[in-house]
């Protein structure tokens, strides 16, 4: 028993013995009405993002001279308004959209192949490796970011690239911390003893044992992880590395609505909601994806 | 356990200055100086200036005389806030960040972890769903919106609170700070509360009491309840120091003499010596919070300890 | 009964008594925290608002801006412009009630170009005698040229006739400062507590980072005149929460709204908005560094001609400003803004104008122009730079769009490291030299590095000319040469924003936006 990928694991009553895992966890994704909905609108809002710009009528950076601050309208073509530029929003939206999933997409990654596998490793070994490896957790906390950025900047010019690296080296810290709390109270626990009376190899047990029982708490912390930084994108922009105009994003888009949420609160509202309506499905599709992995709760 | 705490703390002292050196390197490396603003100054006041202030030295001289008057615990007068110390600066606005920051933590503690539980043992329910749904508009609303909204509906347009200032900490004038600042951590708590006790409650030792016939109660309250604590406390560690040591948007949407500002103003404006006082600060603020959330976990899951 | 009535009686006498007592406070949020109260330590904007009500200098400003005596009640000049003989009222006290002696005023000259005092705006008092050479150790603070000649009468010696000299005696960097408490106290002298200061009011309190207050100075020489009791002042960056405050009737006076509520507070509070034009311009340099395409006066030409300046402060940015086609902004003493002779054609004429010259400069629609447009971080600099990117387009210039804040980027600017780029300049006293100044070969402030020898021979000229009508048309005749060679691009003139409660009498507006707490009163 204990050395099951999933120790805590009862047997399945009904589990078709040909099933392999992944495909278990799609039965009982499916099965999630919330988390299903969820991946569709997700699926929605990534192929509109994608395909979307060439379908609305005008470019990223085309400006309407006769249109400066337009509420929406239909017969102009504008469906979103425009901004202060006279630039078509919705089109920017969806640009936005691009930079704002694939940074979410990325610190994402970096949260949970650096963070989990670090704070596992961490909590498993203990002692003076644990002590070391957390305090340069500490340290990575305690360096003031903005001047990494700027440095990030100066060193390696204007790119992309450096969004993704900046946001990197920070957003894995809390998973981290997170992981190895987790770990450390796992460990003790007898299917792990029982793992490592029986000689399983240490990799195997932080990879097949440990790691798997802190995914609730792994999978919704990536959840949360990714309004921060789509946020924490646009202060980068503000410092001059995010994303530079023409180009844009959803937090820097929100930010620029902010100041004229009076008199103009498309430029507020448009950007607003297809940031919400990401989380929420992403929240959503989270849980279910949480259930549908986890064996032990069903 | 004395001793663990005593040996952390010992280690606190490469912690910090390992923190400190690199700190000051980076920011010395950043392009711009405490004097370029949007006038250049004449060649000779510049050239005052930076001797002034010593940064007219080779930058390892200038953390070696850094170095020597921190050891002496004096943190140099900030460049921009010329009538105070650095240490002053932090001392007069680092009581307002911390009560406004325990108030809003206290605040998303007493309001997220209900939600949490209640949308765990409800959980795939209409309840769960509404409660999740709610607690995620916090976190998908930035704090950059929530803040001037709530001073425009609640001081504005229907005048119940100050929109802001300080008014030396009068409970009216915390109202809608401490209600901004709480809203995100009141999502993220919940979130995670309702995760990691979905996940207590399917474990084996949960079923274990539930065997024995327990009551439902008994079983949250006295054995699900501190276990499922355990990431919370991971997550609020860092979490705290950052609240309680102030927000820029915050204090700036309703003037609050706090020292969040100073983080990112110390940067902006190049004000080395409070940049390093904020670093310091902050990076001795990290190590103690973690040390505290570490101990927690003992307390939480006596499984967990720390000596070998 | 008639305890009752008594007691009455006593509420109506406490609720009148009240009332003025309310309204005799007023409540200002100003841009920022000061970064001191000592006049020698402060270079910004806001700190003028509370140091200008807490010391008076020799000359001093009147409602609506105009140089009146202050601590001097009368001076003579004499006929060569060099030697200014003040005449200081008997009655001016420190608000510990020692008097204000000339003294004084050596002690803050000698003090402010003291290079210890590390003052930033020590070189605005470069005209007074030796002044430099003081600063730089090259020669003893005795030999500034400033002597106190007796108690009251106070003797200054300029290197050379200085017409705005009169001018920038009301700039806080005149201002005296009491040498009993600054030697009692050191560097601490202005923190609350410490302060003794010569204006209409007296610090009382400073709570850094969010309220300094300020109580009538009863040793004031004209304290009499003065109607408020008490003056607030709120440090308030952000301009909407400045705005929601004095919606919220907790400020009565705000000294900038956010541009984009601009609109909406013309409909809204008609008779609180004040704009009016302000002594700064807002313009892109333009590098003339060789190695830049717009080293070529063509090209800079071209793109000054294709920006439409209309459609910016109308249309994109609507906040009030004024377009502008001159470096000088109107309405300065004794000066005629220029303007490009191009300025008559139409917008159509100007566009063909400008495909001439960019193809006379070899560039084109099939050799697009590609320019690098440095701005740093700021909702209205962003708005305007994509504006210029969109005008320029035409022309087959490819912008390439560069924010950063503020440090980077006038290190950037400094470097030469930019095509284009973004800048403002606010006058420092009512005169065209010191914008024109800006465009002086090798001077510190010239990012775009323009260099016209025959615009520095003229302006050597005005300054060695004492008639103030003559010496400003020569400073015309350069203007107009860096407008021909476009030296730089002029985008629009300032405007001052505020919010003024209309109960507020004695506030006016004024081109340099100075605003002393001692006019102001509340209607009755």
């Amino acid at each position: 028993m204990t050395t099951k990928p999933i120790p805590t694991t009862t047997p399945l009553d009904g589990n078709a013995a040909g099933e392999s895992l992944a495909g278990e966890a799609w039965r009982r994704l499916k099965q999630n009405r919330a988390a299903i909905v969820s991946l569709y609108l997700l699926g929605i809002i990534v192929i509109a993002c994608v395909a979307g710009p060439w379908l609305t009528p005008w470019g990223l950076n085309e400006v309407n001279w006769n249109a400066f601050t337009a509420p929406p309208s239909i017969t102009d073509g504008h469906f979103a308004g425009t901004d202060a530029n006279g630039r078509d929003l919705l089109t920017r939206t969806l640009y936005g959209g691009q930079i704002s999933l694939s940074v979410a997409l990325v610190a994402t990654l970096v949260s949970l192949v650096i963070g989990v596998l670090y704070g596992a490793i961490a909590g498993y070994m203990g002692g003076r490796v644990d002590n070391l490896m957390m305090r340069f957790v500490d340290i990575m906390y305690s360096l003031p970011f903005m001047f990494l950025v700027i440095l990030l900047m100066v060193v390696f010019g204007r790119n992309i690239l450096l969004i993704y690296a900046a946001i990197g080296a920070v957003e894995w810290l809390d998973m981290a911390r997170i992981v190895r709390g987790q770990t450390l109270a796992l460990k003790r626990r007898e299917f792990v003893e029982a793992a490592h009376a029986l000689g399983v190899k240490s990799t195997t047990i932080v990879t097949r044992h440990l790691i798997p029982n802190t995914l609730g708490p792994v999978i919704v912390y990536v959840t949360l992880t990714v309004p921060k930084v789509i946020l924490l994108e646009s202060f980068l922009s503000f410092l001059g590395l995010g994303v530079q105009e023409p180009m844009t994003s959803w937090g820097v888009l929100i930010s620029e609505g902010k100041d004229i949420m009076q008199s103009a609160p498309w430029m507020l509202l448009v950007p607003s909601a297809f940031l919400a309506i990401t989380l929420l499905c992403l929240n959503f599709l989270g849980d279910g994806l949480r259930d549908a992995l986890d064996p032990k709760t069903r | 356990m004395l001793y663990y705490v005593f040996k952390r703390l010992l280690q606190a002292i490469p912690t910090l200055l390992i923190v400190i050196t690199v700190s000051f390197f980076l920011m010395h490396m950043a392009p711009g100086g405490p004097f370029d603003g949007e006038r250049q100054l004449p060649a000779e006041i510049e050239a005052n200036l930076l001797a002034t202030y010593h940064l007219d030295q080779p930058v390892w001289k200038q953390y070696l005389l850094y170095m020597g008057n921190l050891l002496q615990g004096d943190f140099g007068p900030s460049f921009r806030y010329k009538d105070f110390s650095v240490t002053e600066l932090i001392m007069q606005g680092f009581p307002v960040s911390l009560e406004l920051g325990l108030w809003a933590i206290g605040l998303a503690l007493l309001i997220g972890m209900p939600l949490g539980i209640i949308a765990a043992i409800k959980r795939n329910s209409t309840v769960d769903y509404m409660v999740m749904g709610t607690a995620l508009a916090g976190v998908a609303v930035p704090n950059f919106v929530i803040a001037p909204l709530l001073a425009l509906v609640f001081g504005v347009l229907l005048a119940w609170l100050p929109v802001g200032g300080w008014n030396d900490g009068h409970w009216r004038n915390m109202v809608l700070p401490v209600v901004a600042l709480s809203i995100q951590q009141i999502a993220y708590i919940a979130r995670m509360m309702r995760a990691s006790m979905i996940e207590v409650l399917g474990s084996q030792y949960i079923r274990t009491a539930r065997a024995k016939g327990l009551a439902e109660h008994e079983v949250i309250w006295g054995h699900a309840l501190r276990p499922a604590l355990l990431p919370v406390a991971s997550y609020l560690g860092p979490a705290i120091a950052g609240i309680i040591t102030g927000s820029v948007v915050i204090e700036q949407i309703f003037g609050i003499p706090g020292i969040g500002r100073y983080f990112v103003q110390g940067a902006l404006n190049r004000d080395y010596t409070l940049v390093m006082g904020t670093v310091v600060f902050y990076g001795a603020l990290i190590v103690l919070v973690n040390l505290i959330v570490d101990l927690l976990y003992s307390a939480l899951d006596p499984q967990i300890r720390y000596d070998n | 009964m008639l305890k009752q009535r008594a007691l009455l009686g006593a509420c109506i006498t406490l609720g009148l008594l009240s009332t003025p007592l309310y309204a005799d406070t007023l409540r200002i949020s100003i841009m920022g925290e000061p970064a001191s109260l000592d006049p020698h330590k402060i270079s910004g904007t806001w700190e003028n608002d509370v140091a200008g009500d807490l010391f008076e200098g020799l000359i001093t400003e009147a409602a609506d801006g105009e140089r009146i005596p202050g601590v001097a009640e009368s001076w003579e000049i004499s006929d060569d412009g060099t030697v200014y003989t003040f005449h200081l009222r008997e009655n001016a006290r420190w608000s510990d009630g020692e008097p204000v002696s000339a003294e004084d005023f050596v002690f803050a000259f000698r003090r402010i170009l003291n290079p210890a005092t590390a003052a930033d705006y020590a070189y605005l008092l470069y005209p007074v005698k030796n002044a430099e050479a003081v600063y730089t150790s090259e020669a003893d603070p005795e030999t500034l040229g400033i002597e106190a000649l007796d108690d009251h009468t106070l003797q200054i010696t300029l290197e050379r006739s200085t017409p705005y000299f009169l001018d920038q005696l009301s700039h806080y960097t005149a201002y005296p400062v009491p040498r009993h408490v600054v030697e009692e106290h050191g560097d601490a002298w202005s923190r609350p507590g410490n302060m003794v200061s010569n204006g209409p009011f007296a610090l009382e309190r400073w709570q850094s980072q969010t309220r300094i207050e300020a109580v009538r100075n009863a040793h004031y020489h004209s304290h009499d005149d003065v109607a408020l009791d008490r003056v607030i002042y709120f440090p308030i960056e952000e301009r909407n929460t400045a705005l929601n405050r004095f919606r919220a009737g907790e400020i009565d006076v705000a000294r900038d709204f956010p541009t984009q509520q601009y609109g909406w507070l013309q409909d809204n509070l008609p008779d609180a908005t004040q704009t009016a034009p302000f002594l700064g311009i807002y313009y892109f340099v333009v590098n003339s560094r060789d190695g830049h395409p717009t080293a070529d006066p063509r090209v800079r030409e071209a793109l000054s001609l294709a920006t439409r300046r209309e459609v910016i402060t109308e249309q994109i940015l609507g906040t009030g400003e004024e377009p502008a086609y001159s470096f000088v902004p109107p309405g300065v003493s004794h000066y005629e803004p220029q303007q490009p002779e191009w300025v008559e054609l139409s917008q159509d004429e100007r566009m063909a104008r400008a495909s001439e010259l960019m193809q006379d400069a070899g560039y084109g629609p099939d050799n697009p122009l590609e320019l690098m447009l440095r701005y740093n971080t700021s909702e209205d600099h962003r708005r305007v730079s994509i504006a210029l990117g969109a005008m320029w387009e035409p022309l087959g210039v490819e912008v390439d769009l560069y924010n950063s804040e503020v440090a980077v980027h006038y290190t950037d600017l400094r470097q030469g490291d930019f095509d284009v780029g973004r800048a403002g300049w606010i006058g420092d006293y009512n005169d065209a030299q010191n914008f024109l100044s800006l465009l002086e070969s090798g001077v510190a402030n010239n990012y775009g590095a323009y260099s016209n020898p025959e615009f520095d021979a003229l302006m050597a000229q005005a300054a060695d000319t004492q008639d103030l009508d003559e010496r400003g048309e020569i400073m015309a005749q350069a203007e107009r040469l860096a407008l021909d060679d476009a030296a730089v691009l002029p985008i629009y003139y300032y405007v001052s924003r505020n919010l003024v409660n209309p109960a507020l009498q004695g506030w006016e507006n004024n081109i340099e936006d100075i605003h002393r707490s001692r006019w102001v009163s509340f209607e009755d």
